[in-house]
């Protein structure tokens, strides 16, 4: 259990109130050196509770939080760590170079100013003062803080929201260039997409509690579907009762069938249609497996 | 950035340790950065610097000018202690409220800020505020007034208006962890008015009623106008007594701050 050098940051049985609101129940977590870590939940999940109690901003009722086996109010845990929030309102009439100044002279061994403008895209927006930014280019500034000072851990919470797609693709190049240099990251999102394109390893929250801890694969597996769609003259209803077919229903002119076993409901289908056509199979996505996860976890606190 | 001679194997070492100088120099650039901030929003200076200043032109040079020499002194330092207040009260209390709201308070203790640069700057920024207030005073009494100060009187009274700033910080950040966002100023307002009114500050304290004249020694601001006053030689002795009462006062709104943004952040 402990192999601290390789752990930057850790969750043990962390529960944390507010009022007679339980935000976290018991939450486990631990990071590795140099792993990309999304934490994924509806709103209310814990995420941001989670984040704040690595970063020291509040402590756990009960459990422990720790970053790089410290206790994470120690400065020392805080200057090997970048963070990005979700809404810091940062000084209007600072430009952009004034406040990466100002954070990187937090850090020990900071990034070059121009290096840590480059990596973010912030680089022709130096001069600018903060407040005049549009929201994305003002979430590019942020994350340009959040690297600065050449950080062993980043924490991002939602940073890629109100960016347009461009933006968004350049953010999660340079989240890769930044685990390539040896860096851990954890990242809260709403876009399942964005976990799919960056994770090693997804957390599902939900109501304070952990539900999955595994690769992207590993969670998309929980969910064993795949997806035909094709057009075809068969009744949906026929396709319906064929064995370990989930759903069946036409979606226009198309057929749209949901099944565990794809291989053996494919060749029942050719089989049983000569004319078949436009065939198209596709795994579960992350979506799928997620609405299931959090979908499961209500059901099962409404039975109970 | 940094020298050569640092092997591979030594910079995990090096990243959590951090020179003296390095933290030194993370306290300038936070005071660097708070001053500029400030000096750079008009909607903050406007108000600290015109209202001092328009009143003592108003009621201290352009109607005192028939009172004679030492009535011009005694405004100067009730504009003075008056246009003091107001960088305290308003850049520490507004700016801590607001920036308890608005998240970056909270994104200021994520960041491995040394302690106490935050608070360390907004007083940096208070006091230079408050010194430029005197300047001005000083400044349109001696060009318009016809003030007559001897040059260690000027001295002395920047002096006064520099650290007298410093027990209305500890309010105004008081008053900042009480409130939160667009609320301060408003509370503020109803905290400074008064005060400065019924401390004399406005309307010489011989001429308020007798009870107001005795309870004026409640407000920090008395004692501060009591010390100016000695500052450009209108009293004599006891200044030992306000000087210590103004460092109470100071360290009870300070103290009761710091418990406060602790327990509530």
């Amino acid at each position: 259990m402990h192999t601290q050098t390789d752990v930057v940051a850790r969750l043990c049985g962390a529960v944390k109130r507010y009022g007679s609101l339980t935000a976290l129940d018991g939450v486990d977590l631990v990071l590795q050196r140099g792993e990309l870590l999304a934490v994924l939940g509806p709103n209310g999940a814990g995420k941001s509770t989670s984040i704040s109690l690595l970063l020291g901003l509040m402590e756990p009722d009960q459990g422990r939080a720790e970053l790089f086996g410290m206790d994470p109010v120690q400065i020392d845990a805080c200057r090997r760590i970048g963070v990005m929030l979700q809404s810091a309102m940062l000084p209007a009439t600072l430009q952009v170079g004034e406040l990466l100044r100002l954070v990187s002279s937090y850090y020990p061994n900071p990034r070059p100013l121009e290096e840590s403008a480059a990596l973010a895209g912030v680089g022709d927006l130096l001069k600018r003062p903060y407040g005049k930014l549009s929201g994305g280019q003002q979430r590019r500034v942020q994350f340009a803080l959040a690297l600065c000072g050449r950080p062993e851990l980043l924490f991002l919470d939602e940073p890629t929201v109100g960016m347009d797609i461009d933006a968004r693709r350049k953010l999660w190049a340079a989240m890769r260039a930044l685990v390539a240099e040896g860096c851990s990251v954890v990242l809260t999102t709403h876009y399942l997409e964005e976990a799919e394109a960056l994770a090693q390893r997804v957390i599902v929250m939900a109501k304070g509690r952990v539900l999955s801890d595994g690769s992207v694969d590993a969670l998309r597996a929980r969910v064993p579907l795949t997806h035909i769609r094709c057009v075809t003259d068969l009744h949906a209803d026929v396709i319906a009762n064929w064995p370990q077919v989930v759903s069946a229903e036409r979606d226009g002119t198309r057929m749209r069938i949901s099944t565990s076993a794809a291989e053996h409901v494919l060749r029942r289908l050719l089989d049983a249609d000569a004319s078949l056509s436009e065939l198209e199979v596709q795994r579960a996505s992350l979506a799928d497996a997620f609405t299931a996860l959090t979908n499961e976890e209500t059901v099962e606190q409404e039975a109970a | 950035m940094n020298s050569g001679s640092i092997s591979a194997a030594h910079t995990t070492l090096q990243s959590s340790g951090m020179s003296a100088s390095r933290v030194i120099g993370a306290y300038v650039a936070e005071a660097r950065s708070e001053c500029i901030r400030y000096m750079r929003a008009p909607g903050f200076m406007l108000p600290i610097l015109l209202f001092p200043t328009m009143f003592y032109l108003l009621f201290g040079i352009v109607m005192g000018k028939s009172e004679g020499a030492d009535a011009a002194r005694y405004l100067l330092v009730s504009y003075g202690v008056f246009g003091v207040m107001s960088p305290g009260l308003f850049g520490f209390g507004v700016s801590l409220a607001l920036e308890r709201d608005g998240g970056l308070l909270t994104y200021k203790r994520a960041l491995p800020m040394p302690p106490g640069a935050y608070l360390l700057g907004k007083m940096l920024m208070a006091m230079a505020a408050a010194a430029v207030v005197i300047l001005l005073l000083l400044g349109m009494g001696l060009a318009l007034g016809h003030l007559a100060l001897s040059l260690q009187q000027m001295g002395l009274m920047l002096l006064t208006g520099t650290l007298g700033v410093l027990p209305f910080c500890a309010l105004g950040m008081l008053v900042g962890t009480l409130i939160k966002g667009q609320g301060a100023p408003g509370m503020l307002n109803l905290v400074y008015l008064p005060m400065s009114f019924l401390s004399g500050l406005w309307i010489p304290i011989t001429m308020l009623p007798k009870v107001l004249q005795q309870l004026a020694p409640i407000w920090p601001s008395y004692h501060l106008d009591q010390i100016g006053l000695a500052a450009v030689g209108l009293q004599h002795g006891g200044m030992a007594k306000h000087v210590v009462i103004l460092m109470g006062f100071a360290a009870v709104f300070f103290i009761a701050a710091v418990r406060r943004l602790r327990r509530y952040g």
